[in-house]
């Protein structure tokens, strides 16, 4: 198990080494600069400028100073953001992203859990039928769709919770933004833990169960929802990285100052210590996620060994 | 069900080997018998059969063909009856700006704009149907783009195995776990297209080349299970050529379940496209798609709430029955991938 988990550790240096080069050859390889704008510059004013970001050093030590800034988890100044760090505005930006994609998942796992198994233990009943056909609606509706419709309604004419605000965990503003990102992850989990109940409701360890006297709800509490849910922890590792695209729509829909939102302006800004700084983060929470998934099949499963 | 039979012809699409439920050893089942063909239910008239008893499905169907048809017909059907399109944008001063839908000028009813106008008096509904072809195209060649890097990238690690195969699926697990619409937004955000066309071109690419992991995994395990099979073996022994044994032999045989992954490739990428249209960083004006009239109408929300509910429930529409009806392919070209 130890060595499992250090084999995956090491083998996400080289994953986020990748990923970084490869943001950092798009950013040079693209044509312009940051500070090629509306207005021309003087070459003077050009050449200051590439002697006080480095630009005029050779490729390789620019590049260096990359890595050497992420290994040590300092990546600069913003370009655009003048007199911050990208540290600080990581730091600012995360809360609020984590926040709301947390509390979105969260709801989604309660939802589509109970959705999902309801319809498994009723199958092919009304229950069975609405929630799929439902959950079909929540795959097939784009969340910069919903986001501005549930404003429309809850925020617009209803009055009853704030078009665009921010006030962290506990308050009204959440909610829109939470539930237009769990949308999708509700309707997923539903119909995984859907599938994967039936599978495990017909095997024979339940028929054990069942045959040595348990109450039905011990039956699908303590047996069938252990290996029903596999499914789920194994959705749960790409659904981070969906639930990073989400939040990239839902904070530009709901106004919200997180990660996603800086992200998308550094790109148009072409602030490449803020970019690199947000993708090499994002590249760690993903890889350090997917192995956290990994590690968790065991504590789940029985039958898996490492 | 009882009264079928077992199907044992071949592929209506190839002459190669038959469908690889019922194995090679059983070719010969449709040869020709004395001229005469003998006639089996073949795997796509079985499984077209079991589409049709899917009511969702079948639904789904409907209403994707109607749509197709619609966009692709509609934006010179209106331009006939009403004069609008897409880039229409009226003379009359009075007439640039936003009228709710079957409203004329006047306030009062009118048959002229039935999904109403946007902020410059352009005709919704002409904007939703020629949206429509633009979304439907990048859907259909990121979705073709992906086939053909996903099958021909997984039949060949699958064939050839060992070392090869190792380090060609551990370059796909290192894309599968990276945020791949991150590198595509910093991709599209920093290399802007200088055409309209060019853009189009970019967005294909891009589509298609972060959407063809699961299909090489898909395609790899089809082909690690088929390649000792006797056909291949006996294709190896007279002499074939490895890159044809994949392309005409492995390949062909793997079709089944390509499609059903294709079908339900198809919505994805069209979500995507409309992601990153929203964002700015896709389809970009005069043209239109689904995602950037959705962004437009996100903007004026608060007073023109039609500008985004027409194009938004068409495109949820689309997507819904794709997904139905892929959901229906998939259960009936692959009754064993069918989850109950």
């Amino acid at each position: 198990m130890l060595r499992f988990i250090i084999r995956r550790i090491v083998v996400i240096i080289p994953m986020l080494f990748i990923v970084v080069s490869l943001t950092w050859g798009l950013i040079r390889l693209a044509p312009g600069n940051f500070y090629t704008g509306e207005k021309k510059l003087t070459p003077a004013i050009e050449k200051n400028l590439r002697e006080k970001y480095g630009l005029n050093r050779p490729w390789y030590v620019q590049y260096g100073k990359v890595l050497w800034n992420i290994a040590r988890f300092d990546f600069g100044n913003s370009l655009k953001y003048e007199g911050q760090s990208v540290n600080q505005i990581l730091f600012r930006g995360l809360p609020v992203s984590a926040t709301l994609g947390l509390s979105a998942y969260l709801l989604a796992l309660f939802v589509g859990i109970t959705t999902g198994t309801l319809a498994a233990l009723k199958q092919n009943s009304w229950i069975d039928y609405a929630s799929m056909v439902l959950a079909m609606i929540g795959i097939s509706i784009p969340n910069f769709v919903l986001g501005p419709l549930l404003v429309l309604i809850f925020a617009l004419n209803l009055f009853w919770l704030p078009p665009a605000l921010w006030n962290g965990f506990p308050s009204k503003s959440i909610v829109l933004p939470a539930l237009t990102l769990s949308a999708i992850y509700i309707a997923y989990i539903a119909r995984l833990t859907r599938s994967g109940m039936l599978e495990v409701m017909r095997s024979d360890y339940i028929r054990t169960a069942r045959a040595k006297g348990l109450s039905e709800t011990q039956v699908v509490f303590r047996h069938a929802l252990r290996g029903g849910l596999l499914p789920v922890v194994s959705f749960s590792g790409p659904a981070l990285a969906f639930l990073i695209t989400g939040t990239v729509v839902v904070e530009r829909v709901f106004a919200l100052p997180g990660l996603g939102n800086y992200f998308i302006n550094a790109c148009f800004n072409r602030d490449e210590p803020l970019i690199i700084g947000i993708v090499a983060f994002i590249a760690v929470t993903v890889l350090g996620f997917n192995l956290l998934v990994d590690i968790s099949y065991g504590f789940i499963d029985p039958r898996i060994r490492y | 069900m009882e009264d079928e039979k077992p199907s044992l012809a071949p592929l209506e699409t190839g002459s190669d080997p038959p469908n690889r439920r019922i194995g090679p050893e059983y070719a010969c089942g449709e040869e020709d018998i004395g001229g005469e063909v003998l006639a089996g239910t073949s795997l796509w008239r079985d499984a077209w059969r079991r589409l049709l008893k899917n009511k969702l499905a079948v639904l789904g169907m409907v209403i994707v063909i109607a749509i197709v048809i619609a966009a692709l017909i509609g934006p010179s059907v209106i331009k006939r009856a009403t004069g609008s399109a897409y880039d229409f944008i009226p003379k009359d001063q009075a007439l640039t700006k936003s009228f709710p839908p079957f409203r004329g000028p006047d306030g009062k009813f009118s048959w002229t704009h039935p999904m109403g106008t946007d902020n410059a008096g352009r005709d919704i509904l002409a904007r939703v149907l020629s949206g429509g072809q633009i979304s439907l195209m990048v859907a259909l060649i990121a979705t073709l783009v992906s086939l053909l890097i996903g099958v021909s990238y997984g039949a060949t690690a699958g064939y050839l195995g060992g070392r090869i195969d190792d380090l060609m699926m551990r370059v796909v697990d290192v894309l599968y776990s990276l945020p791949y619409v991150i590198i595509v937004i910093v991709l599209l955000a920093l290399l802007p297209a200088k055409t309209p066309t060019g853009q189009l071109a970019q967005l294909f690419l891009a589509l298609g080349a972060v959407s063809w992991l699961t299909m090489a995994r898909i395609v790899r395990g089809q082909v690690m299970s088929l390649k000792n099979q006797e056909f291949i073996l006996a294709a190896r022994a007279t002499g074939v050529s490895t890159p044809k044994i994949i392309f005409r032999h492995l390949i062909p045989n793997t079709l089944g379940p390509v499609i059903v992954y294709a079908t339900l490739t198809v919505p994805t990428v069209m979500l995507s496209e409309a992601f990153l249209s929203f964002l700015g960083l896709g389809v970009r004006p005069p043209r239109v798609s689904w995602g950037s009239l959705a962004a437009e109408g996100a903007q004026s929300l608060a007073i023109y709430p039609w500008q985004l509910i027409f194009p938004g429930l068409t495109m949820a529409l689309m997507l819904f029955s794709l997904n139905f009806l892929g959901d229906g392919l998939r259960d009936a070209l692959d009754p064993q991938m069918r989850k109950e």
